[in-house]
């Protein structure tokens, strides 16, 4: 099958520091995929990279066929590449239904979807549980809603690639179920790549594992084959347990 | 919230026109041609509020879009002989040029930075103005004659030097102003214009070329300053250096602070509060940068919505 | 007079402005540097130096060296305590918010020119100076009054360089300019620096314009260039490098000299202030400083 995003050779260096070392690496349309290594891996660099966020120092980035290594990150969201932050960053000062529509009247002013804003809000916001919010300033939703918000944000881009940084990050463990129930709805319609430090929710959601360290890609495969590999045992377990 | 009321909105702003217009004929004198002069200016602060109140960009440089309308309106009638609806167009255009360029290369910068550089090329705006004295009067400035200031409209030839005239000609140009911000600002441009504002590097992870997004409010910021300034030389017949000068690019922004950030009649009321508190002090004292530098200060500290912009925090949330 | 003679006159001219810009833009440079703050009232803490210079000078009778030293210590202390005041009541309110301290300076600056033009007047009036010393050169006489600004100047910056460089002050200074919060978790008293460091820089400006008063006159109006050109002087030599500021306040100085012997005072402002806002638009570390981390 032909890959949905591969990058070559992808580095970018921060001063001295390798964050991304020459890395290969390919996602599969469809495929759930979870990065994990431990901190400092690189991995938020390299999902930087791939939105765009950050410009790599060599190597390049090609999504769909097309090389993307010098555009915009702006113009990777319209192509369907969406990135949902580490840190909560909604708008803090707009309703709910306001943040959801930015996204969505991007996509109806791209002609990639039609209809009105107003229905495609709502969707976003029902697929998330958050249709009753639609009014609330999102500064003053719960964490857990915030984080939903985000990805319906996400979702509203109707991405092709959504990329979630760390989504799990301070849900309660009730949040974290319907969160997993979400995800495998979403790659019904889009590829997943995400960055998880929760060990149960990457070996429940993900179809393959890349393991990161040190910049480069320490090994690839399904969860079994991960949770079998010594040396992840190695460099991942043994830094975070002992 | 978006969507809530757009019907109360539009009949609000209605109903401040109506209001405005009805005032022309109660009005004693010397208070319309006040209130012709505010009319004008609020355009101006209107113009500066759709930047730094919907974008959050600060421009301490307006006067140079302003006075680029007003000697763009000026020049061509006095020079040229042009007439008013040309000369008026004139000024628009030069606004929108200048807006274009400055904002091409000031948009490179932001915060702090973004001030400083505005300022700086009004500054050089200013000086380009008294260095071709020949042209543009100088310091002194140029009287636009009273012949030269009718308007023909199919025959009927209306003088814009007429207390009356003059009044609902700065009227029509600030109800228009006012409806085409209430239309922008409810837009999805609007929306997208406050999303920069609130997080610019998230509204571009969702797809949007923020840098032509800016580019596209300053340029329309710098028309509307720019219409201003051109009705400005227009209906007041004088066009001068001072207007150029920094005074006129922190005058919109105390306006705008005063009546309220991101709202759309806050311009207005901030212009006609000023106004009226400068001429009612004026009889006790000639101390006029005082109370602008002591009103900056106490907005600044205690009251940094501006009367509207609190008004819609405590008590009309659906205000636009 | 021949070119040579005339343009060392230029000069020398040159010379003097670069001495005292080069002391008004250190005060608008540390209170960036440090505070992250942009004082647009600095050209008005000038102008007062420049102005209770004169009142204190006129006060005290005697030979005008009396007064000179008098006003060279009272007016920087005064203008200090005025600096100090507007501290503490607006900016450490606004929590030194870059464009809240913005709007509440250009306020100050409105205050303080109105205030002079109030109790002072809009008159141009002279200080004398100290002394009247000619040094004749082989094509003209120059003041030796001149030449001793720059050189009290030249002292000056080096004292604040030590200060800055070698003692704890200026450690700690460096500090609270590196990470304001971690300066506070080590118990550097963040508050104290701020106020301290903004009533030094008004102390600069106030400095800068005793030394020049008796050269030109004292006027309300007189903050406006100096605030013009150190604006200039600090984003051209890198905000917050007190090296860069130095060098650059030399070549903006001596620029101005001699190009305004030249060309028109106004077409050299043009050029000066474009060049400046390019600078900041596509090398707005300045032309010295080094890109940021």
């Amino acid at each position: 099958m032909t890959p949905l995003l591969t990058t070559k050779g992808l580095s970018r260096h921060f001063g001295g520091l390798r964050a991304v070392d020459v890395v290969d690496f390919a996602l599969i349309p469809g495929e759930i995929r979870a990065i994990i290594g431990p901190n400092g891996a690189g991995k938020t660099t390299f999902v930087s990279l791939l939105s765009g966020r950050i410009r790599p120092s060599s190597g390049m980035v090609v999504f769909d066929g097309a090389d993307i290594t010098t555009m915009p990150a702006y113009r990777r969201v319209r192509l369907g590449v969406a990135y949902t932050f580490q840190i909560t960053s909604v708008f803090a000062n707009l309703t709910a239904f306001d943040n959801v529509a930015l996204p969505v009247q991007r996509t109806l002013t791209d002609g990639r979807s039609k209809g009105q804003v107003r229905s495609g809000v709502m969707a976003a916001l029902e697929r998330t549980g958050l249709a009753d919010r639609a009014g609330t300033l999102a500064g003053q939703l719960s964490y857990g809603h915030q984080r939903l918000l985000e990805v319906a944000m996400g979702l509203a881009l109707k991405p092709r690639l959504l990329i979630l940084d760390e989504p799990t990050q301070g849900l309660a463990d009730s949040e974290i179920d319907n969160f997993i129930t979400l995800v495998r709805e979403i790659a019904r319609g889009a590829t997943v790549l995400l960055i998880e430090h929760n060990m149960p929710v990457v070996m429940q959601l993900a179809d393959r594992i890349t393991v990161f360290n040190s910049g480069k890609i320490l090994a690839e495969g399904t969860p079994e084959q991960i949770r079998a590999n010594a040396e992840v045992q190695d460099a991942y377990l043994g830094a975070t347990h002992g | 919230m978006r969507d809530a009321s757009p019907a109360k909105a539009y009949a609000l702003h209605v109903g401040v026109i109506a209001l405005l217009f009805a005032l022309n004929f109660v009005l004693p004198d010397y208070h319309q041609g006040l209130f012709a002069r505010i009319m004008a200016l609020a355009v101006f602060a209107m113009g500066y509020n759709l930047l730094f109140g919907y974008v959050g960009l600060l421009s301490l440089g307006h006067a140079m879009f302003f006075s680029a309308g007003l000697y763009g309106a000026g020049l061509t009638v006095h020079h040229l002989g042009w007439g008013v609806p040309e000369a008026f167009i004139a000024g628009v255009t030069c606004g929108a040029l200048l807006a274009l360029v400055i904002g091409l290369l000031a948009l490179r910068t932001s915060g702090v930075a973004f001030m400083i550089v505005t300022m700086m090329f009004a500054q050089v705006f200013y000086l380009l103005i008294l260095y071709f004295a020949a042209w543009t009067g100088g310091d002194q400035g140029l009287v636009v004659q009273q012949a030269s200031r009718t308007l023909n409209l199919g025959g009927a030839s209306l003088d814009l030097t007429d207390p009356t005239v003059r009044y609902m000609s700065a009227l029509a140009l600030f109800a228009v102003v006012l409806l085409i911000t209430l239309t922008v600002v409810r837009s999805r441009f609007g929306r997208v214009l406050v999303a920069i504002r609130e997080n610019e590097e998230r509204t571009k992870m969702l797809g949007y070329d923020t840098v032509a997004n800016k580019l596209a409010a300053v340029v329309a910021s710098g028309a509307i300053c720019a219409a201003s300034g051109a009705a400005y030389a227009l209906l007041f017949g004088y066009v001068g250096s001072s207007f150029a000068g920094v005074q006129y690019s922190i005058l919109p922004l105390l306006w705008v602070l005063l009546g309220g950030a991101a709202t759309t009649l806050g311009p207005l009321v901030g212009t006609l509060f000023m106004y009226y508190v400068t001429d009612i002090t004026s009889g006790f004292t000639s101390a006029y940068l005082l109370i602008v530098g002591v009103a900056l200060i106490l907005l600044v500290l205690f009251f940094p919505k501006g009367i509207l912009g609190s008004i819609r925090e405590r008590w009309l949330g659906w205000l636009p | 007079m021949h070119f040579g003679p005339h343009l060392l006159l230029a000069a020398l001219e040159g010379l003097v402005t670069s001495a005292v810009l080069a002391l008004t833009a250190l005060g608008l440079s540390l209170v960036f540097g440090v505070m992250r703050v942009v004082n647009v009232a600095h050209g008005e803490f000038f102008m007062l130096g420049a102005v209770l210079a004169w009142a204190i000078s006129t006060a005290i009778s005697g030979h005008p060296a009396v007064g000179f030293v008098a006003a060279l210590v009272v007016a920087p202390l005064l203008v200090g305590l005025v600096a100090l005041v507007a501290e503490r009541l607006v900016l450490r309110r606004l929590n030194y918010n870059p464009e809240g301290t913005i709007v509440a300076t250009i306020g100050m600056l409105y205050i303080i020119q109105q205030l002079a033009l109030t109790f002072y007047g809009p008159e141009a009036r002279p200080v004398e100076p100290p002394f009247n010393y000619r040094i004749l050169l082989p094509w003209f006489g120059y003041s030796g009054y001149k030449l001793s600004v720059v050189a009290a100047s030249a002292i000056l910056l080096v004292i604040t360089w030590l200060v800055l460089t070698r003692t704890r002050i200026g450690l700690i200074m460096r500090a609270t300019q590196y990470d304001r919060e971690t300066a506070q978790a080590f118990g550097v008293p963040v508050e104290r620096v701020y106020a301290g460091v903004f009533a030094v820089g008004a102390m600069l400006a106030a400095i800068a314009a005793v030394l020049i008063v008796p050269i030109s006159q004292a006027h309300y109006l007189m903050g406006q260039d100096p605030l013009l050109l150190s604006f200039i002087v600090v984003i051209i030599g890198g905000l917050g490098s007190l090296r860069g500021t130095v060098v650059a306040a030399i070549l903006i100085g001596l620029s101005d000299g001699i190009i305004s012997m030249f060309f028109s005072p106004t077409l050299a402002k043009i050029i000066a202030t474009l060049v400046v806002a390019m600078v900041l638009v596509f090398r707005p570390q300045g032309l010295f400083g080094t890109t940021p981390r």
